[in-house]
């Protein structure tokens, strides 16, 4: 692989004379698809969200995602990130996607006020297992999936790339308003480096540093009894989880209904019109019912792929999420097993020196910072979670009401067509 | 129109009722009655109302009158009968004819049929029509008593027959045509749209499984819960009010097929026209031949092959008595020929006139009605929309509150 190529070099996605090396299907980046052509800059709220007034439902989402900055302890907001530009790269190896990944900051951590680096999955999924091995005691947040489930998608098709940009954005921004995980070593560098594979290399040298080089043991220690809080929230993750997958299996379903519909509706609508052919007074009554359902069938199509791109991912991100969740709450009863083993196999030996080893303290440290870390991060998942199924849900109804508003224009539309005399005319 | 029955007598078919009888083979039967009520339209000036007749009436017998209109009306568009098989059905819909909606929806249909032969201003005088109304006993004796049905055995052969007319009057060829057409388009679109209403119900209906599950959902939540539980509530309600919606557009598809089977009766005056013209070629063409043969006879030259001529040279020619004889009985022949022919065409002349009458009448029902159907479907999916959007607003409210 040739490696990324620096900004200067990229061909401009509008730019006619590149478009065989960006590929037929490439989305341009999602400020050029407004109808301004004001560079993004102007366009963008200050933690980087580009603006996407397409909908009701996205200002909504702007509005949760300004609430969310309240979480960092009053403190201003003084990191943000986004995620954009995909573009394609076609290499005699491989053929893959990178992506755009924007800092602006004013923390003393970074050496400049802004970068711009591009990744693709692959660094993402790099820094995800880093921030993993060395912040074992917090919640990471989860990748869209690595490969593609389905046989029949595309990888470089418009509708997938935006999909996974989307998320791929919200997993650096999840890390941004982490008040630990943002000041990772790892996430300064894959925000900053301008060759990422070789800081990849060198990553065993760091590793070597206190505290981040807690290893855990896996299995072997049997646990007494999990705190309360850690059981409840086990439980609640596994019916969690449950619901979800429900709902997720309720919503594809809904999505193929429709899709059936519409494959009936598409042949509904020109049989009026055929009838409207064969008729002199009632001629254009029947050609407007004819496209009055064709608008129909516009709308349908965009509720469906809104769900499609917009509901379904994010739904399984929070599947993932759970999923991760429950691999930690695992490492801390690990934590607490070992504690527990090593504190018997003290009592057992029953030496009479009045302190206890620093082994045994070490591992008192670490189930507590365990649990301490957890519990925060927890409540805030639990608050962000609230937030953005608030956001995800009443993103569902928004486009079912435009869907319901589109089809009522179209019919009270030809209402008066209907009526219309033919004297009149 | 003001001599029309239906301005001076309410008609109803105001109940159905199962019953079970003995048919023709003496095997038992269950069937639907429909109770036909009748009632005379008072003027205003007194506040009484006449008393209500009523009798019961089952489908064959409504079969029975409307072939005897058919038969006795040829330049007639009569007006069709409901279904008598469920036909275009979805899946909701049973297509047993016991089916009480299936029962209801017929009972609508039947009063409408009647109503639209009342109102109709040619076959609402008809007596057969009357009794039918008002008499319960011996009303099959007196229709075929008036013989129609030799008529409708020869009537049915020649709807069916296919044969070629000379000159026919365009204006029903082409009718004939748009009838043809108008039934395959109908037919169409009553198919897909019953695919459509399926696979509608089938979207609604996975809806209600959010209700459930957001319920179940909402109890391991604490600031969650009662946002997911009544929006839960309000996709339980969502998918429910799809019955309501489609049974409403079962009605729309029903003013449809009332046009399907009108199709099918605008064809027959068509075909009604075809025969009479045919009929008068043929009694034409006869006729032509028989002078040509009487005129050879006359003048002893042959310019058509003839059997008779054939045999006649072969076994001596006749003489000229029974020549006299041959020719004199052509003559009357011919005589009778002209006469008939000149009634057939008057006969034809006059179906020409009275049905295009009729067509007229019916191109201007037909319009109306399918405009007025259009816009009671766009009604109801306005109504739709707007259901769907309240649904929704209230989800949303109650998602807001998460």
């Amino acid at each position: 692989s040739s490696g990324p190529k620096s900004l200067r070099e990229m061909p401009h996605p509008l730019a006619t004379s590149s478009s065989e090396e960006m590929g037929p299907a490439l989305t341009p980046s999602p400020d050029l698809l407004q109808p301004r052509s004001i560079a993004d800059k102007d366009l963008s709220l200050p933690n980087g969200t580009p603006v996407d007034t397409s909908s009701p439902a996205s200002s909504s989402s702007l509005l949760n995602r300004l609430q969310l900055d309240d979480d960092l302890d009053g403190e201003t907001r003084d990191l943000f990130v986004t995620v954009d530009d995909p573009k394609k790269h076609v290499c005699t190896m491989e053929t893959y996607i990178t992506y755009r990944v924007t800092t602006k900051t004013t923390r003393a951590e970074f050496d400049l006020p802004e970068y711009s680096v591009r990744r693709r999955y692959q660094d993402f999924d790099w820094l995800r297992n880093k921030l993993e091995e060395s912040q074992p005691t917090h919640l990471i947040p989860p990748l869209p999936e690595k490969f593609v489930v389905k046989g029949v998608v595309d990888r470089f098709s418009e509708e997938f790339v935006e999909t996974r940009r989307k998320a791929l954005d919200k997993f650096l921004k999840r890390i941004t308003d982490h008040p630990v995980l943002s000041f990772n070593e790892h996430f300064n560098v894959f925000l900053t480096a301008k060759d990422l594979n070789t800081y990849k290399k060198q990553g065993m040298a760091l590793l070597s540093k206190v505290g981040e080089s807690v290893k855990y043991v896996t299995g072997g220690y049997k646990l007494r009894s999990r705190p309360l809080e850690f059981a409840a929230i086990g439980e609640y993750l596994d019916t969690f989880s449950l619901k979800l997958g429900t709902i997720d299996r309720i919503a594809q379903r809904i999505i193929k209904e429709q899709l059936e519909y519409l494959v009936e509706l598409r042949e509904y609508g020109p049989v009026y019109s055929t009838w409207g052919g064969l008729e002199v007074e009632l001629a254009e009554p029947l050609e407007g019912v004819s496209a009055c359902i064709g608008n129909c069938c516009t709308a349908l199509e965009e509720l469906s792929e809104d769900m499609t791109e917009d509901f379904l991912p994010v739904l399984r991100e929070y599947i993932l999420y759970s999923d991760s969740m429950k691999n930690v709450l695992k490492k801390r009863d690990q934590v607490q097993a070992e504690y527990e083993a090593k504190l018997e196999a003290v009592a057992l030996k029953k030496e009479d020196r009045p302190k206890v080893p620093t082994d045994v303290e070490k591992c008192q440290d670490r189930v507590e910072c365990f649990n301490a870390d957890l519990k925060a991060d927890m409540e805030r998942w639990q608050n962000n979670k609230r937030q953005d199924f608030r956001q995800l849900l009443m993103g569902m109804a928004d486009k079912n009401i435009q869907y319901y508003e589109k089809c009522l224009t179209a019919w009270e539309s030809i209402i008066p067509l209907l009526q219309d005399k033919p004297e009149t005319k | 129109m003001e001599d029309c029955l239906a301005k001076k007598m309410e008609i109803t078919v105001s109940e159905a009722e199962k019953r079970t009888g003995r048919n023709a083979v003496n095997m038992q039967e269950t069937y639907t009655a429909y109770l036909i009520e009748t009632r005379a339209v008072e003027s205003q000036s007194e506040g009484q109302c006449a008393p209500v007749d009523s009798l019961w009436r089952r489908y064959s017998e409504f079969e029975l009158l409307r072939n005897y209109l058919s038969v006795t009306y040829p330049h007639i568009v009569v007006p069709p009968l409901p279904e008598k098989r469920a036909d275009f059905v979805w899946h909701k819909l049973s297509a047993d004819n016991m089916d009480p909606d299936f029962v209801e929806r017929r009972r609508i249909g039947l009063e409408n049929f009647l109503l639209r032969v009342a109102s109709h201003p040619v076959l609402c005088q008809d007596k057969i029509f009357y009794s039918f109304l008002t008499q319960e006993s011996g009303w099959k004796e007196m229709v075929n008593e008036t013989g129609f049905q030799l008529k409708a055995d020869s009537r049915l052969k020649a709807l069916n027959a296919t044969f070629r007319v000379k000159n026919p009057d365009k204006r029903f060829t082409e009718l004939k045509h748009y009838s043809d057409e108008l039934q395959s388009v109908i037919s169409h679109l009553l198919r897909v749209r019953a695919r459509v209403a399926d696979r509608l119900y089938g979207v609604y209906k996975v809806h209600g499984n959010y209700g459930r599950v957001f319920s179940e959902w909402s109890a391991i939540e604490k600031e969650m819960g009662d946002g997911l539980q009544s929006a839960g509530h309000h996709m339980d309600v969502y998918a429910a009010s799809i019955d309501d919606i489609l049974e409403e557009e079962e009605h729309y598809a029903d003013q449809l097929k009332e046009y399907l089977f009108y199709a099918e009766a605008l064809r027959a005056v068509c075909r009604k026209h075809e025969l009479m013209q045919y009929d008068l070629e043929m009694a034409a063409q006869d006729l032509t031949s028989k002078k040509q043969q009487c005129e050879e006879l006359a003048t002893g030259t042959v310019r058509t092959f003839s059997l008779k001529g054939m045999t006649s040279k072969l076994f001596g020619q006749e003489t000229p008595e029974q020549r006299e004889a041959k020719i004199k009985v052509l003559e009357e022949q011919i005589q009778e020929g002209e006469e008939q022919l000149k009634s057939k065409n008057l006969e034809g002349r006059d179906f020409v006139k009275s049905a295009w009458a009729d067509i007229e009448r019916f191109k201007e029902q037909k319009n109306h009605d399918l405009k007025e159907a259009l816009i009671s479907y766009a009604v109801m999916q306005i109504s739709m929309c707007k259901k769907g959007i309240q649904v929704w607003t209230n989800a949303k409210e109650c998602f807001s509150k998460m």
